[in-house]
């Protein structure tokens, strides 16, 4: 498939996500609750769940796709931002909380804490939040990629060393004296920037926030692949040592690629964690991770919109299969896992390709 | 009881302790006459009655007076209604099962009617418990003669402490000295006499027991007036030093506990990833289903306790090569089923291994419920091989430990002595060179597999022995496992040995520190560190394989 019809592709699933993110936000406004044209807050929610895990999983796609890093700890920027935004959430509570504390949360008076970590300081402010959901996962990706890339580590190993990141998080999130909520990490959020979290508007807003930022990433992931740095990068997957010898910096690169698909992680779960109203360390678990890289996998990788399909499709399925079936989810990501890795390395696009290529 | 009879008897008793070869009945030693009348008394219906018959049984000194004693103490000494004879007899469905007490000699089985139980009271039963202590003090087990002076120990009064330091006098074995020695010292220790006193916790200074350490420390305290308790200076700093000497020595056995501890949990983590070091090492495969494989193989040891629930014991054994088997097979099906289409694509092996890992995880829960099973221990296993009161090892971890090592061996034997284990070194070295001298590395590759797969198996039976059996029992140790075979450098079994005991000692010795998890994050966030100065682990490949 050439440059052209790739472009086809993507375009009309732009296109789609344009129309999703405006066009139902715009029906709920304009039309009475009772109208066929209205969709429900739950699908509005749905929709805004997949769109933010189409984000993630672009994310993933930057670095594994193109830049060759299977990361297996996408997962942990991405509840970073969550927690970022989180934090900021459980400011606006005030003093609604059980115990009424206008300072501290209800999980801080529960365990006698007297007065706010120092780490908290700031995220009362909206700006501060919307910073820390980039600075955070950026900040850990750079200071991990610096340390990783610079001392050559590479391919499973530094999929393990992700593993371990995400899974060391994970147990440090689920410890109370962490301040984070512990176990149950941070719920029961009340309101946004003064609005009503739970309200059909903020939802639709949302829906339509997160639809616009998935295209905004999604052409600026494409133009940094396709500028000079990106055929760097995916240089660099295909023969690493052949780029360090042509004189690039090659953990530069991929420091930055790192980086950049860290922020990205931490937007979307920054979007993620207002619709579904709560944050709690499972986010980091490792197969989380692993499930992000299955969306790619499935999608199709070193595609872009490959990914956002992916992530999409596997979502439904889950959505579909835990209300339909719940023992059966398991066998089906299973079984794809197998099967895509198997038989289908270029995800459901590839089969597509591998057709138009036939005809 | 006389005093003067009971001393009188006293030389004889010695000499019996030489003479006596056990605690079996024998006609011969008895003292026909005391012990007949003894007994007859005991039939007697007063307690007062009963208490002397008691006292005149203990003099006897023969060991069947302990029998008959022993069996009054435990309710099993019965009147046999129609003889008026004194039986022991042993409860059943339907009776009792009789025996003469004063022969031995089995009288067969009887309905609850024919017989009546010979009571006590308590302040008997006390009494008794004690004569008991003392005549066991003959025991020819050191064992027993420990019961004993412990069974003496708890109501002392001053003939028994006569009795214990003669005893002490011509004890042979030292634990039995040991023993008798604390107790002295812990009772002269409360004499007036400063001499007494200082005696005592001479006696006392090399016993590291709870009881000790909470006696030496009472010495050191002041009463409300802020006046010592202890008046006597020197019996003061002589308390002081031997607390001090018995603190060093509790601090040694913290240490050997904290390094036991982290033995095990290594050897878990060895067991764990010994496996995963094989396939991954030889094969640049990552086994994402390492995990459940192990939990296959803690399943089969649930099943085969099913099968056999009268023989744990035999049933743990024999779920070591069942278990095997069963993940070798899993195993070498994945080999060939999944795994060689992806040679050369190790990430992807990650993948679809990990498919494996989910489907295998959902099979189970659908099989056996998502709950845990749990899966009992021999009772060789369980219980703790008491050392002293400060030091004891849990013998399930102890026994892992044993079994780990072993497993350990074995593989290393198997690779280096069997034609297999050089094949799969060749292979692991370098594939085409192995490939064009002959070697079906398609075969190997599979057998390989089975061989990791087969550990984890045999990992898993380990596993079920300290932790629930449930789905979720490979995932908690994925990670972990990982985390020692990169730490220990790929394709090095002594490294893989050596990375997993470093890494449970290290937790161990962190725990009591940072708390458990925090601990756990510690070690991650060294393993993340050590790979960056050192990215191939602690004993790295060699040569051109490095890069490939």
């Amino acid at each position: 498939m050439n440059l052209f019809q790739q472009d086809k592709l993507a375009g009309w699933l732009m296109v789609t996500i344009t129309l999703i993110s405006v066009l139902i936000p715009l029906c709920n406004l304009l039309t009475p609750v009772d109208s066929a044209l209205h969709f429900s807050a739950y699908t509005v929610s749905l929709l805004g769940k997949y769109l933010t895990f189409a984000l993630l999983g672009l994310s993933l796609d930057l670095v594994w796709g193109y830049c060759g890093i299977l990361a297996l700890g996408q997962g942990a920027f991405f509840a970073l931002g969550g927690y970022a935004i989180g934090l900021y959430l459980m400011r606006q509570i005030g003093n609604r909380g059980v115990y009424g504390n206008p300072l501290l949360p209800d999980f801080m008076v529960f365990l006698n804490w007297s007065e706010l970590p120092w780490y908290w300081f700031g995220f009362n402010q909206f700006w501060f939040a919307v910073l820390m959901v980039v600075v955070v996962p950026g900040l850990l990706a750079l200071v991990f990629g610096w340390l990783a890339f610079r001392s050559r580590v590479t391919g499973v190993y530094l999929s393990i060393i992700t593993q371990a990141l995400t899974y060391a998080l994970l147990l440090a999130f689920f410890r109370n004296e962490m301040g984070f909520g512990g176990n149950n990490g941070l719920t029961d959020f009340k309101e946004i920037l003064g609005f009503n979290i739970q309200s059909e508007g903020v939802r639709s807003f949302f829906l339509m926030v997160t639809g616009l930022i998935l295209l905004l990433a999604f052409y600026v992931s494409r133009w940094v692949v396709q500028s000079k740095l990106g055929r760097v990068i995916t240089a660099v997957r295909d023969q690493e040592m052949r780029v360090r010898f042509l004189g690039y910096r090659v953990e530069h690169f991929k420091l930055w690629i790192f980086v950049f698909s860290a922020m990205l992680a931490g937007m979307a779960g920054a979007l993620y964690v207002p619709q579904v109203g709560i944050i709690n360390p499972s986010e980091f678990s490792p197969l989380n991770s692993l499930e992000i890289v299955i969306w790619v996998a499935i999608g199709g990788r070193c595609t872009l919109y490959g990914a956002i399909i992916g992530a999409v499709l596997v979502n439904y399925a889950k959505s579909l299969l835990t209300g339909w079936a719940p023992e059966i989810w398991l066998f089906f990501l299973g079984t794809a896992f197998i099967l895509v890795t198997v038989f289908l390395p270029n995800g459901v696009l590839g089969l597509f390709r591998s057709q138009e290529q036939k005809s | 009881m006389k005093p003067n009879f009971f001393r009188r008897h006293f030389c004889l008793m010695a000499i019996g302790l030489l003479l006596l070869p056990s605690l079996v009945l024998s006609d011969e030693n008895v003292n026909p006459d005391i012990l007949t009348a003894a007994m007859s008394r005991l039939n007697n219906a007063s307690m007062l009655d009963r208490s002397a018959a008691i006292e005149q049984l203990a003099a006897v000194q023969e060991p069947k007076a302990i029998v008959i004693l022993q069996a009054l103490l435990d309710g099993h000494l019965f009147n046999l209604k129609a003889e008026n004879k004194l039986v022991i007899a042993t409860e059943i469905e339907a009776g009792y099962t009789l025996s003469d007490a004063k022969n031995g000699q089995y009288l067969g089985t009887v309905t609850q009617d024919t017989v009546q139980k010979i009571t006590l009271n308590n302040a008997l039963r006390v009494a008794l418990r004690k004569k008991i202590g003392r005549l066991e003090l003959n025991a020819s087990e050191a064992k027993v003669r420990i019961n004993a002076v412990q069974a003496i120990a708890k109501d002392i009064d001053p003939e028994s402490l006569v009795l214990l330091r003669t005893q002490l006098g011509m004890e042979k074995d030292g634990s039995v000295q040991d023993e008798i020695k604390l107790v002295l010292g812990l009772e002269q220790i409360n004499s007036n006499d400063k001499s007494q006193r200082l005696a005592a916790l001479d006696l006392l200074k090399d016993h590291a027991s709870p009881a000790v350490v909470n006696r030496l420390n009472a010495l050191q305290e002041k009463d409300a007036t802020g006046q010592f308790v202890e008046t006597d200076a020197d019996v003061r700093n002589s308390a002081k030093t031997a607390l001090i000497n018995i603190n060093s020595k509790l601090r040694v056995y913290a240490a050997i506990e904290t390094l036991f501890f982290g033995l095990s949990l290594g050897a878990v983590l060895v067991l764990a990833a010994i496996g995963l070091a094989i396939t991954f090492g030889v094969m640049g495969v990552i086994n994402m289903a390492h995990g459940e494989l192990m939990m296959l193989g803690a399943y089969t040891t649930y099943v085969m306790q099913q099968l056999l629930p009268d023989y744990l014991g035999w049933a743990l054994i024999l779920s070591i090569p069942a278990a095997f088997m069963i993940s070798a097979l899993v195993g070498i099906a994945i080999e060939r089923g999944i795994i060689r289409f992806l040679y050369g694509r190790p990430l992807e092996t990650l993948l679809a291994t990990f498919g494996v890992s989910l489907v295998l995880q959902q099979a189970v829960r659908s099989i056996f419920s998502p709950l845990n099973r749990s899966v009992a221990s021999p009772e060789w296993m369980s219980g703790a091989w008491k050392i002293n009161d400060f030091l004891s090892l849990t013998w399930n971890r102890f026994y892992i430990l044993v079994f780990c090592l072993l497993v350990f061996a074995l593989l290393l034997q198997i690779l280096k002595r069997t034609r297999l284990g050089l094949e799969v070194r060749a292979v692991a070295q370098n594939r085409n060179m192995a490939k064009a001298m002959g070697i079906p590395t398609a075969r190997v590759d599979a057998l390989t597999f089975g061989l990791g797969s087969g550990i984890a198996g045999v990992a898993g039976v380990a596993l079920s022995q300290i932790t629930n059996v449930g789905p979720n029992l490979g995932q908690a140790y994925i990670v972990d496992s990982f985390m020692v075979v990169v730490f220990g450098g790929v394709g090095n079994l002594w490294g893989t040995l050596l990375a997993g005991f470093s890494l449970g000692i290290a937790n161990k010795l962190l725990e009591p520190v940072a708390g458990a998890v925090l601990a756990k994050i510690l070690v991650l966030v060294f393993i993340i560190l050590f790979i960056q100065k050192r990215p191939r682990g602690l004993f790295p490949q060699k040569g051109r394989a490095v890069e490939g």
